[in-house]
Formats: C-alpha cells, structure tokens, sequence
C-alpha cells in the first residue's frame, strides 16, 4: 500500500480533487461503514454523559456488585453504579484524550518529518538520525518513559502518549517528503529560486495530505490502544475520573463476580479501534482509486500446476510413434480467454521441432501444456500424451517427466533458485527421481557442470546462482536437465534472455547435448534463424493456432502461409537496406478473448478474401510436399509473392516484404 | 554484477573476487593502500564493513539509552525525592536521601559516576525497598523470560507454517474464500491489543470454563494464558507477512523450475519457497519482537505476574525513580539487541541482503 500511495504521491494532483475522491470513497460500502459508525461514535460522545451522567454516578449501596440483570444490563460496580452507563459515558473522556494525544503526535510528527526538508543538509541529516534512534524502541516502552517523566494522571499520560507517536509518524512522513523532494517539479521549483520553506508548503505539504490523513487514522487507533492500557494500568485516567482503561482496571479485579464489567469496555476500545481503522481504509481507498484508474491491468503470472483432466480423448488420433504428442489441445482461462486452440503437434524421438510465432500466439502455453506445467487457473483440454502415457487423464504419470522431460526456461537469471546452491540444484533431480545417495548425486551434479563446459566445476557446484554469468547459468540449468535422462527437452526462448555471443555457444550445447543422449527437443522461439539451424520441422502459430507445419528445407523457399512469409521477410539480413525502415507486418494480433469467425490474420494480410473472413481455414496438406500442411484458403506457392491464383499479386505496399531468406540460412 | 561480486567475497572466502585481492596485488605494500582497503571493507557492502557499521550503530542507541535513563531523573519536574518521600517528609531526610542518590553533585560528575556504576552493573537502591536494584531486576527477569522466550518459539512455530499453508492454499487466486476468510481471521487477530486478548481469555478459560489459573505463577497451567496472550497477536501479525511473502517467493520462475523437475511438494515447498521468504520475513519478526517486550509490560499486570513488567509499572506507580531507571535500561537495551541480532541474523542467511547497505 505505502508503495502505490507514494507513487500516487509523486504524480502530483491538485488537492481538491482528494476531498472529493473521499466523497466518492465514502459512498462505497466501506466508506459508509467507517462513516455511520464514526457518527455513531461522535453521538455517544456528545450524548452520552448528558443522557446518563446521572445513572453512570448513582451510588447505589442496596446493589453494589451485582452480575447482569434487567435492571443493570452490564451489572453494577463497587459502589453500586451501573456498568453500562459507565461504558457509555466514558466515551468522550476517553476520545477526547485518545484524540488530544494523536494531535500532539500529528504536530511532532509533521514537524520532525519536515524538518529535513527545510533544515540544511547537515541539521537534516541529524534530524533523521535521531528519529532512527527512536523508532527502534517499542512505543509502550516510551510511553512508560514518558509518563515518569511527566507524572501519573490525564495530562501526563497525554504527553507520554502524544510524544511517544511523534517518531513513528515522523519517520513515515519524512519517507513522504523525501519522495515528494525528489519529484521533476520540485527539482523544477527549486532551480527556479523557490526557497525551501515555500517548497514545503506549497509543493511538498498539498501532495502528502492523503497519505498523512492515513496514517493520522492509524495513529488514533494506536493511541487509543495505548491509552486504555495506560489507563488499564494505573498510570493513565485516575479516579474520580474514568476512561475504558480505568473501567477495565477496575472490572478486571471483579471478573470473577461480574466478567461482562471487565469484557465491555475492552469491547469498546475494539470497537472504536475498528472505526478508526475503517476511516483510515476509507482514506486509503480513496488513495487506491486514483492509482488503480491509472495502472494497466497487470498480466499475472501465475506459475502452479493444473491437474484437472480435459475433453474425452479420441483415439483415433493417438500416434504410435511419437514420443511426445498433443492432440486437440485448448488452454483457456476464466473469463474467456482462450490462449490456445485446437494444436495438435508431436514430436518424435530423437527429432527437433520448432515452434513459432510471436509474443501471444500460444507457443509458450503449448509448451507448458505438454510438460504438463500449465499455470493455475488455466485449463486445459484435449489429450496430452508422453511416451504412450495419458497426462491429463493420470496425474501421476507426471511423476516421471522428472527424469525423462528436461525443461530449460527463457530467463536464466530468475530460473534458478537463488537460495540454494547450484550442485544441490542439480543434485536433487537424480536424488528423487533416480534414487541416488546425496553424494553420488552430488558427484553427478558435478560431471554434468563439467559435461556442458562450467570449468572448474567441483567450486562452481558449491556457488549459488548470483556468482553465476547469465550463460553459465543457462549451462548449468541444460546441466540439470541433464541429470537424469532426457528423451525430450523442452526449451522456452532458451536465448532471448542472453547476449548474442552466448546465444550461439547455448545453441550449440544444445546441439551437442541432443547428439549426445538423442534426447528430442521443442524449442520455442520467435527467432527464425534460430529454428532454422536448429531444428528438422518447424511449427508456426498464430493466435492461438498453428497456421503452418513444415520441413525447415522448405522453410525459406516454400512457406505457404502469408504470416509465414510476413515473418521471414521481418528478419534482417546482412543485405537489408539499412536506410529502408525494418519490415514489420502492419496491424496487431487478436486479443487472446476475442472470437473470430475466420482466419486470425485475415485482418492483417493482403490477400484475405471474404471466404477468410468467414470460414476458419483447417490445417490441410499443402501443394509442397510430404510434411508441409498450411492452415490458409489461398496459399502462397513458389519463392515469392506470386498466388495461386489469379487475384491481385501486388503486394509491395502491404508491408510484407519479400523473403530474403539464403542470406539468412 | 560488480556490487554483487563484491557482496560475495566477504561471504565466501572462495569466492571470485576476493576482499581487496586484485588491488593488493598490483600496488605496492605500503600504510596508504592498506589504510584506503581497510576504509573500503568498512564502507563497502563487505561482512566485516557490515558488522563494523551496525555494532557502530548498536553502541550509539545503546548510549542513547544510557544518557536518556540517567536523564530521566532530571528532567521530571520538581524534586523527585520530595515526590517520591511526600509532602510531609522531614526535610532533613530529603537532604539524607538526595545525598544518597547523588543528586546534590555537580551533573557531569553525577553522570560520570552513573556511568561507572553501570559498568560494574551496580544500578543504584530502590528508594521503597532500598534493595539494589539490579538485585530486584535478577529477581524478577526469569519470570519475563520464561512467558517470552516459549512465546518467541511459537510465534515462528505457529506463525511460518500457517502462513505459508495458507499461501499454498490460496495461490493464484485459488479459494477465494479461503483467502478472505485468512485475512479477516488474522486482520482481527492481528489488530487486537494483547492486554484486551489477555482479559478475554481469563474470562473466557480461567472464569468461564476454569481450565487454567485466573493469575500468578504456579504451576505449568498458570503459563498457558500468559504465553498464549503474547502469542496470539504476534503470530497472526507474522502468517499474514509470511502469507504475502510466500505468493511472491511461489510466483517466482525458481518456483516454477522445481516443480518442472517434479520434486515432491514437500521439497517444492520446504527447500526451495522457505529459505527464500524466510529473510524478508525475519525483518519484520524483529519489530514484532521488540513490541512483544512492550506486551510483557501489559500481559504480566494482567496476570499478576511476579516479572519485570509488574515491576515496572509498581515503580513507576510508587516513584520509585532508580528502579524505573534500571527497568527502562534493561528493556530499551534488550529491544536494541533483539534488532541488531535479527539484522546480522538475516545478513548471514542472505548474502544478497538489501540489510548490509543500511
């Protein structure tokens, strides 16, 4: 919260605007909580002693400690006084004084808090040493202090109070103003000669209203807390007079007798506590207003497992020889969102496949969808099956992708966990899913540093991640995978997070390690180039969908589908003219919950008819060859723009470039 | 990286850069690049540098402490003899007792001797009991351990795991519920002071049902009250920290590794979320410790306990100034403690600790 309200601060508005955001706020349910019952409140205050002054002060010696009855609804005291009266009656000494002491915090705290601001650098800076030193000792602590020094009674104990809230309050303030100081426009204020005095109460004071009216809230519960305690323990409200506190003090000696005149006035402090604290929500709501019109709707990215099963499989599409294998997959989330629709890939042993396509084409999701690794609330349906085994319908078969399914993630930096050190990593792959002793796990660990070229690996199994460079870090997670073995590794934009340097030296491990263990591999990516050299087949999404599947031969020369070419033809080469402006393909890709009727990229390709506007184009063999299958009702044929058929094949003011693909390969 | 480099030569010696070494070794041995090393390790992100700076820190609030429990005397207005003695005491024991306490010398030499006092751990008489003072604080002390270190232990044993079960539970906006109902439980529970839980549990346990004593110390059932009392708000304080702490820590794409390499979820949960929000959430154990001293004051007064918080506020109540003075340094210096031993406690787990460059 303390976050988003500075940053709410640093963006200054005028103030006017938060009295009428709290209007706002204070219609909402909670606002008008906090407001009823703070007007509750104030009523018993005001009324309270008027109404039952008299009944709180009768002595009554025919019934002096006597339990809850109809008469006494709380039971009666010492001296025969009804308890419940008392109660009520107590509530405007006790506000009053709760109230007094959170001013006297509120005036320190904002003198202290802005002192640094006016104050030279040097005064400043001693300014907030002492409040450092002050904040560390617990208030009540304080206030004891204080209140020796100031003596037993009411205005003692207001003191003690009041000065005991001024560091605390004084430390978030400061906090403010700092941030507030450091903002463009006060920088701006302060070249131009403003001095700093003007600074704060023009510019820094307006734009911590909101926040300080928070934590004023916050303070009255606090002091209204510590008051009843005070009180409670002698050194606060003393008798004739009495406070919450005072009437607890004196019900707790009789809790045997009478519980409710020891319960009551502790439920009161509670209570008023609570309305304190709904004010304050109020407040902040008012504060969360502002920042939540402004903040983009944050993407989540929720990372749990989703074990629930999918669709009724159909057998008929079950592949006998594929290791890894997804058919009719849909990964959907609440609220619409279809992320993917209708794959259906495999991947045989020991082959590479290529998947794909631009940020929020589903690539990723697919990925994750057959390591079985979808994140919560995501829902998959469909049939996901490894090495025969059905996933989605056998939870447990899961188990087993620990030794046989390698996943390497696109960032190395966060991937790794930086508690612990690599070797244990690494180590605990073969130890749960091998069942090896924690030393010959460990030993392993460090062959595997050793076999994906760590040097020096026995010191680097004992590091943990941050003494790691980015491409060692991508090394020693391919070292994990490595630890059991592999028949399939899966690689999310296994690059994208490395420089270019690395990048090939992690391009070649993988190359070597697949080599070496004939393990299969899905590599993610939006990199053309990359697949290319890579991977035997490469699978193209689009919206959740994939649009074309072909050998990576044909890749350059014989893509079939406008998105495929847009795509190469997007990749610069040595020969791209670099004066002409990079080929982009125009428009945007659909929202992930927007229906279309038709082809998905029908919006963004130049030769789209009305039949691809409304008909959804099947993936279907295409004119190419074995292996090449194209989801597009005119697809493209020969190394070039040229259509199949007679349509306009104009395409140089479409954006889509023409391929320039033998320099790329 | 650099930084961080650097950060790992004072944790492991191992490490690539070790403290200092590429400078010592092309510049000549000499007082000026030793010197200019040693003020790098002491003003860099090194563990010694870290160690120098916050036991700096450490000794000035515990010099504030001192000075400030010395001042406490002077600064209450009046003549604290007279107040403590009343009104009708004959004036000429006032003068006997003011010379007793040293209040007729100068007051630099009045501090200086309450300085050496201090160092041979002789804190003055009780102007009531006339005992020594530091003879009332070792009487009384092991009564307030002994309610706050069983509480220390269950807010973590009690406070971590609920927290971290209920993260588990409520992960990616799982159980919504579940979740709404966590945070009204420990809200509230949170939000309670320790002295009104105190009093509802007597009335509740000790009146009501009479499981357990209504006060003192006795037997092993006259703790549960006191200690429960101190748990409680503390704990529910402490699980919706860990809570929070534990949706980042499950958030984060290490967490999404260990459960790609299909560990059991107690390993998943365990070695690879705990240690990660266990630093964040030692910081803010500390204030929570610190405010669990101040609940003793509370919680013992409840009870009648025989310990230092009783003792306290029957000081203060009698004027009993020296007592109040050594109560008030023992408890300001063991809140500074608890903080500065949280601080290198969490240095030492997280060699990534934002704590050192403080």
């Amino acid at each position: 919260m303390a976050a988003t309200t500075v940053r709410g601060v640093v963006s200054a508005e005028p103030p006017e605007s938060f009295a009428r955001r709290l209007r706002q706020s204070l219609r909402t349910p909670i606002g008008a909580a906090a407001l009823a019952a703070a007007l509750l409140l104030a009523a018993l205050a005001v009324a309270g002693p008027v109404v039952f002054g008299d009944q709180a002060s009768k002595i009554d010696t025919s019934a002096m400690n006597q339990g809850v009855s109809g008469a006494h609804l709380l039971g009666t005291d010492s001296l025969g006084r009804d308890i419940a009266a008392r109660v009520i009656v107590a509530t405007r000494l006790t506000l009053r004084l709760g109230l007094s002491a959170t001013a006297i915090g509120l005036v320190g705290g904002l003198l202290l808090g802005l002192a640094p601001s006016v104050l030279g650098r040097r005064a400043g800076r001693a300014v907030t040493g002492v409040v450092g030193v002050l904040v560390a000792f617990p208030g009540l602590l304080f206030v004891l202090f204080l209140a020796t020094i100031f003596g037993i009674g009411s205005t003692g104990a207001v003191l003690a109070i009041g000065l005991a809230l001024v560091p605390t309050l004084a430390r978030l303030i400061q906090n403010l103003a700092t941030s507030v100081a450091g903002s463009d426009y006060v920088a701006t204020a302060r070249i131009l000669g403003v001095g700093r005095f003007r600074i704060v109460v023009r510019h820094v004071l307006p734009n911590i209203v909101e926040p300080v009216v928070l934590f004023a809230a916050q303070a009255a519960t606090g002091s209204l807390i510590a008051f009843a305690g005070l009180s409670f323990l002698g050194l606060g409200v003393q008798s004739p007079d009495y406070d919450w506190g005072r009437l607890l003090n004196e019900g707790l000696s009789r809790i045997y007798v009478n519980p409710a005149s020891a319960l009551a006035p502790g439920v009161a402090v509670v209570l008023a506590g609570l309305v304190f604290a709904l004010l304050g929500e109020a407040v902040a709501q008012t504060g969360g207003r502002r920042t939540a019109a402004r903040a983009v709707p944050a993407a989540r990215t929720p990372v749990a497992m989703n074990a629930d099963g999918g669709l009724a499989q159909t057998p008929a599409d079950v592949d006998g020889d594929a290791l890894a294998q997804l058919t009719h997959l849909r990964v959907s989330f609440p609220g619409g969102r279809t992320a993917v629709r209708d794959v259906s890939l495999s991947v045989a042993a020991g082959e590479a496949v290529g998947l794909v396509g631009e940020s929020g084409s589903g690539k990723s999701l697919t990925a994750l969808a057959l390591a079985h690794l979808v994140p919560y609330p995501g829902h998959v349906q469909g049939v996901v099956r490894f090495d025969g085994h059905d996933l989605l319908a056998d939870p447990r078969s899961g188990r087993r992708l620990g030794a046989e399914l390698a996943m390497v993630f696109q960032d190395p930096m966060t991937s790794l966990n930086p508690a612990l050190r690599v070797g244990r990593q690494l180590a605990e792959v073969s130890e749960v899913h091998l069942g090896q002793s924690r030393k010959a796990a460990l030993a392993r660990a460090v062959d595997r540093l050793a076999a994906v070229g760590i040097p020096d690996p026995e010191r680097r199994a004992r590091q943990r991640p941050h003494e790691y460079s980015g491409g060692m870090r991508q090394r020693a997670f391919i070292g994990m995978g490595l630890m059991a073995e592999p028949r399939l590794i899966i690689a999310d934009e296994p690059t994208t997070a490395l420089d270019v340097t690395v990048q090939k030296q992690v391009l070649e491990l993988l190359g070597r390690v697949r080599a070496d263990s004939g393990a299969a591999l899905l590599l993610i990516s939006h990199d053309l180039g990359v697949v290319a050299e890579v991977c035997d087949r490469v699978l193209v999404m689009y919206a959740g969908r994939v649009v074309e599947e072909l050998p990576v031969s044909r890749l350059f020369q014989g893509a079939a589908h406008p998105y495929t070419r847009a795509l190469i033809g997007a990749i610069p080469t040595m020969t791209t003219d670099l004066d002409r402006e990079l080929a982009t393909i125009p428009g945007r890709p659909p929202e992930p919950g927007e229906e279309i009727s038709g082809c998905a990229f029908a919006t963004r390709c130049a030769f789209a008819r009305d039949r691809c506007r409304g008909e959804l184009p099947v993936l279907a063999p295409a004119a190419g060859g074995a292996g090449h299958r194209v989801a597009c009702w005119y697809p493209r044929a020969g190394d070039g723009g040229t259509v199949t058929d007679d349509t306009d094949t104009d395409d140089t003011d479409t954006g889509i470039t023409r391929a320039e693909s033998e320099a790329v390969a | 990286m650099a930084r961080v480099e650097i950060a790992n030569a004072g944790v492991d010696p191992g490490g690539p850069a070790a403290p200092g070494g590429g400078a010592g070794r092309t510049a000549p041995v000499g007082a000026v690049p030793v010197l200019r090393r040693a003020a790098a390790a002491l003003t860099g992100d090194t563990w010694p540098g870290f160690l120098v700076r916050r036991t700096g820190r450490l000794s000035a609030s515990l010099g504030v402490v001192v000075t400030a429990s010395f001042a406490m005397i002077h600064l209450i207005p009046g003549d604290p003899v007279r107040a403590a003695l009343g009104i009708a005491a004959d004036p000429a024991q006032v003068a006997a007792r003011r010379h007793d306490l040293g209040l007729d010398r100068p007051l630099p030499a009045q501090y200086g001797s309450f300085l050496a006092n201090l160092f041979h751990g002789r804190l003055g008489d009780s102007i009531v009991s006339q005992m020594p003072v530091s003879q009332i604080i070792s009487d009384r002390l092991p009564a307030t351990l002994q309610l706050v270190i069983p509480a220390v232990l269950l807010i973590l044993l009690a406070g971590i795991p609920i927290g971290m079960l209920a993260a588990v539970l409520t992960r990616d906006g799982r159980r919504r519920r579940g979740e709404l109902a966590f945070a009204a439980t420990t809200g509230i529970l949170a939000a309670l002071p320790e002295f009104l839980l105190a009093v509802g549990l007597v009335a509740v346990f000790a009146v009501w049902w009479q499981l357990f004593p209504v006060a003192g110390q006795s037997d092993l059932s006259s703790y549960v009250l006191p200690v429960l009392s101190l748990t409680v708000v503390p704990a529910a304080s402490l699980s919706r920290v860990v809570r929070v702490e534990a949706l980042r820590v499950l958030r984060e794409d290490y967490m999404r590794t260990a459960r790609a390499k299909r560990l059991p979820a107690r390993l998943v949960y365990l070695r690879h979320a705990l240690p990660n929000l266990l630093t964040s959430s030692l910081t803010i154990g500390g204030l929570l410790f610190t405010s669990l001293l101040a609940g003793t004051v509370l919680v013992e007064n409840v009870f009648a306990w025989p310990g230092l918080g009783s003792t306290i506020v029957q000081a203060i109540t009698t004027k009993d100034y020296p007592l109040v003075q050594g109560v008030v340094l023992v408890y300001g210096a063991a809140a500074l403690l608890i903080t500065f031993a949280v601080d290198v406690a969490v240095a030492a787990i997280d060699p990534r600790s934002t704590v050192r460059g403080t």
